[in-house]
């Protein structure tokens, strides 16, 4: 584990991302091959089975430090990272170890199914012998999420400084469905990419965001279409099976029974990059976001849900097509593959083009824009006519235009302190109209104020605080802040009647009192205009 | 008969009624004893100041002209019907705890404290005591110092390797306390050291009081990196991404603090390095300063003051948490 706890190392404490690449391409070259791929599987997000409970984990660490429960868990929420309050709570090892990361996942993998006083034994065995940054990475193998600073992206460029492959290339040679047990380095990174998983995805390409069109030229250079308010989504067919890939990589297909029939109609060796949207065929339009919300995370889906909320994928482009990866043809050229691939299907398919919206100038476009929410879109997307399917975020062809967001200002009412990045600062807010003389909490938000705002407010809270409950401190209502948020919906379940999508921060008003914040029949109007 | 308190908690402080004087007040007052020179404990405005001797300089640097008056660590003095000694806290040079004494009852306001030995301060004494009123910045079991020296081969490592890399480290710490114990671990062998004004103020204040410490090179507005090849510079928290610290460019930043012991602090603060150097005492020291001080009652006035108090009465120590104005922001440890 000494190599990787000093990859770790390396990477946390440098903010430059040329010297975190650095080190990622220098591990790549020098460490056992077995340790590479198991360290590329960790950054993308694949992780070995859970062998322990965080339950478990939490007792026996408070047990071996001596700690009550209670006294462990109050740290934990000062820490924010579980893997690492256990790694400073517990006592100092009495050994050491040079056994490699390879060995502490197989010993891991081994004790999964051991009984219960086996596998006890063996994780306080474990970090009795490493070191503090050894057993943070140790406990993170138990707990999972390897978020260290370490993009997809970052690794995908270290790998490719340290083997001369080309970056794209890899990004798709690490996509999909593989684990480090079904392969190795060679396979994985050297090997001629012949024999691929007929699920594996392509890399998605994504948008940045737009500010003024007037800086993209000409508008005939542009195609423009809506930007849907779902999941993106890769739909897969190849070799008589199909798959359905989440942006974040996660594999989806059994969610979406629906999508099944598209086996029989949709030719063999076609990939569709589109939105997966809940349908309303009444209207001929996706529904709220709400309805598609209901089928997220359900792996199965009683009948009437798939009634109420039946799916389908607007397809936006064309990935694949006879077998062959077109990714390199123009947009338009994509386009109008995608759109003859689609006439074939019968009316009723769950898939349909999400459509081109013809327009003149920039202003025409900036009109249909403004129509957004009507037709339950988030924005528009902008595409150059001529450009390539990339993969990752990258400037320049693909841009996203969304939708100003609606907008309430809200008194600070109740104020909790955050953990992780944030322990030490009041990060955590809940914010309420006015109904009458009362003011009614409508919402919580926590982003959108910068590092020294989070300072400032802090102390202010330090100083105005009404009354405690436990972790939450109540407030003078005096600070008014706009919330920014993305839709509105009835809630039975909160005090004000709505809940909203998305809502942050936008803005500290410092010029406006606590009067001056909006009232619940202002938010009422949003429900009713929006919701 | 009931007696008063030998202290209690007011408005304005800790007050104690039998000599009618305030221990660190946060609002002015007519006499009160200082524990040491830090903004949150010596506050500006009271009538008549008491410190050691060792704090008197700072404090009069930063808050100016006032009626002050001093008396060496040990030494006892009569206050109306109270005894009153300052004792050596180890938390900054010249800190002291404020032992109270009435009627036989003895009361110890510890300020701000650790128990390491950073070679600078004189070490805190533990004292006997009935009640103790105790802080608790770090008061949870994630924070656990390591011993001042392999901290101080964190810090020269980096120094050097800064050299081999071509860039300028960029150390932030508090100016009081926090920096001249910095400049006590860094090796002086390794290339010259430069201070920012704030800094080296008060450095040249300790340095009078006969503190050894390195040579320093105080920075001007016409100082240039070119002109001190290999140095390090030690300049405030709030300096570091500054315009001041431009010149120096490229430069690593690191900042020195207790706080550094989390990951996500460390981060938040965006530095390069973060160095787990803290002048107030780790979970270890507070449970074993408390023990030693033998006291039948703990009154807990700032940092994790709910947790630690919790804690305290589970281990059958009788405690209870005191709200004060003490405790800084994170920049100040």
């Amino acid at each position: 584990m000494k190599d990787f706890a000093a990859l770790f190392r390396a990477i946390d404490q440098s903010t430059r991302t040329t010297s975190k690449v650095a080190a990622l391409a220098d591990y790549f070259r020098t460490a056992p091959e077995e340790d590479r791929v198991w360290t590329i599987a960790l950054f993308s997000g694949r992780r070995p089975k859970r062998a322990v409970t965080t339950t478990r984990l939490r007792e026996w660490a408070a047990e071996r430090a001596n700690l009550p429960l209670w006294l462990f868990e109050d740290s934990y929420s000062v820490v924010g990272d579980l893997a690492e309050t256990i790694a400073l709570v517990l006592p100092p090892p009495e050994s050491e170890s040079d056994l490699g990361l390879s060995y502490w996942i197989s010993y891991l993998q081994d004790i999964a199914n051991a009984d219960e006083d086996t596998r006890k034994a063996r994780v306080l065995a474990a970090w009795d012998q490493l070191d503090t940054t050894e057993r943070l990475l140790f406990n993170k193998l138990m707990t999972g999420g390897f978020r260290i600073g370490v993009s997809q992206k970052l690794m995908t460029r270290a790998l490719a400084q340290a083997t001369g492959k080309p970056e794209p290339e890899l990004a798709h040679r690490l996509m999909g469905d593989w684990t480090p047990a079904s392969t190795d380095w060679h396979t994985l990174i050297e090997a001629a990419d012949s024999a691929a998983d007929a699920s594996r995805p392509y890399p998605f390409y994504l948008a940045h965001a737009l500010d003024d069109p007037e800086t993209l030229g000409t508008p005939g250079d542009w195609l423009a279409e809506w930007k849907w308010d779902g999941i993106r989504a890769q739909l897969i067919h190849r070799e008589g099976a199909h798959f359905i890939w989440s942006r974040g990589e996660e594999l989806m297909t059994d969610r979406f029974p629906e999508l099944a029939m598209l086996r029989d109609v949709l030719p063999d060796g076609t990939v569709i990059d589109g939105e997966l949207v809940a349908w309303d065929a009444d209207t001929g339009a996706p529904q709220p976001f709400a309805a598609l919300q209901k089928r997220i995370g359900r792996k199965s889906v009683p009948k009437a849900l798939l009634r109420d909320a039946p799916v389908l994928l607007l397809a936006y482009d064309l990935l694949e097509h006879g077998g062959q990866d077109i990714r390199d043809l123009p947009f338009a050229e994509r386009h109008a593959q995608l759109d003859a691939t689609l006439a074939a299907l019968p009316d009723d398919a769950p898939l349909r083009p999400s459509p081109l919206i013809a327009f003149d100038t920039w202003t025409d476009l900036a009109a249909i824009r403004a129509e957004a929410r009507a037709n339950r879109a988030e924005g528009l997307m902008l595409k150059r006519a001529d450009g390539p399917y990339l993969s990752g975020r990258k400037r320049g062809g693909w841009w996203k235009w969304k939708l100003e967001p609606l907008t309430v200002d809200g008194v600070m009412i109740y104020a909790q302190a955050g953990h992780g990045r944030r322990a030490n600062l009041f990060t955590d807010f809940t914010f309420a109209v006015w109904d009458g003389p009362d003011l009614v909490p409508f919402t919580k938000a926590y982003s959108g104020l910068s590092d020294s705002e989070f300072a400032r407010i802090t102390a202010w809270v330090n100083r105005n605080t009404m009354q405690r409950f436990g972790p939450v401190r109540q407030v003078t209502p005096h600070h008014v802040f706009e919330i920014a948020f993305e839709g509105i919906q009835q809630s039975p379940r909160h005090k004000s009647g709505v809940a909203l999508r998305f809502p942050r921060m936008a803005r500290w008003r410092e010029d406006k009192s606590a009067t001056q914040a909006n009232t619940l029949d202002d938010l009422l109007e949003l429900l009713r205009l929006y919701g | 008969m009931t007696r008063d308190p030998v202290l209690t908690f007011t408005q304005q402080g800790i007050y104690c009624p039998a000599g009618d004087f305030h221990i660190d007040p946060w609002r002015p007052v007519d006499r009160a004893l200082i524990t040491h020179g830090h903004a949150d404990h010596a506050r500006p405005g009271h009538g008549r100041y008491l410190a050691t001797d060792l704090a008197a300089p700072v404090i009069r640097h930063r808050l100016g002209e006032i009626t002050l008056d001093t008396v060496p660590y040990g030494e006892a003095r009569r206050i109306g019907g109270a005894s009153v000694s300052f004792h050596p806290a180890g938390h900054v040079p010249g800190s002291a705890q404020i032992r109270v004494e009435v009627a036989g009852e003895v009361w110890v306001a510890s300020g701000d404290y650790k128990l390491a030995d950073d070679g600078l301060s004189d070490p805190f004494e533990p004292l006997r005591c009935h009640a103790f009123i105790t802080e608790s910045t770090f008061g949870l079991p994630v924070f656990r110092w390591q011993p001042q020296a392999s901290i101080a081969d964190e810090l020269n490592d980096w120094w050097r390797a800064c050299q081999q890399d071509g860039l300028t480290p960029l150390l932030g710490a508090y100016a009081l306390g926090k920096a001249q114990r910095l400049l006590h671990m860094l090796d002086p062998e390794i290339g010259p050291i430069l201070t920012h004004g704030a800094v080296e103020a008060t450095t040249k204040i300790l340095r009078t009081q006969g503190l050894r410490l390195p040579a320093t090179v105080p920075v001007t507005p016409d100082t240039k990196a070119a002109d001190h090849p290999g140095a390090l510079v030690l300049a405030p928290p709030s300096a570091l991404g500054s315009r001041w610290a431009r010149r120096f460019a490229p430069v690593s930043t690191g900042f020195a603090s207790g706080w550094m012991a989390l990951r996500g602090i460390r981060r938040r603060r965006a530095g390069d390095r973060g160095f787990v150097v803290s002048d107030h005492a780790d979970w270890t020291g507070l449970n074993r300063a408390i023990k030693e001080t033998g006291a039948e009652k703990i009154f807990v006035t700032h940092g994790y003051t709910d947790v630690f108090t919790r804690w305290l009465n589970e281990q059958g120590i009788q405690a209870q948490v005191v709200p004060t104005a003490f405790g800084a922001d994170e920049d100040s440890e």
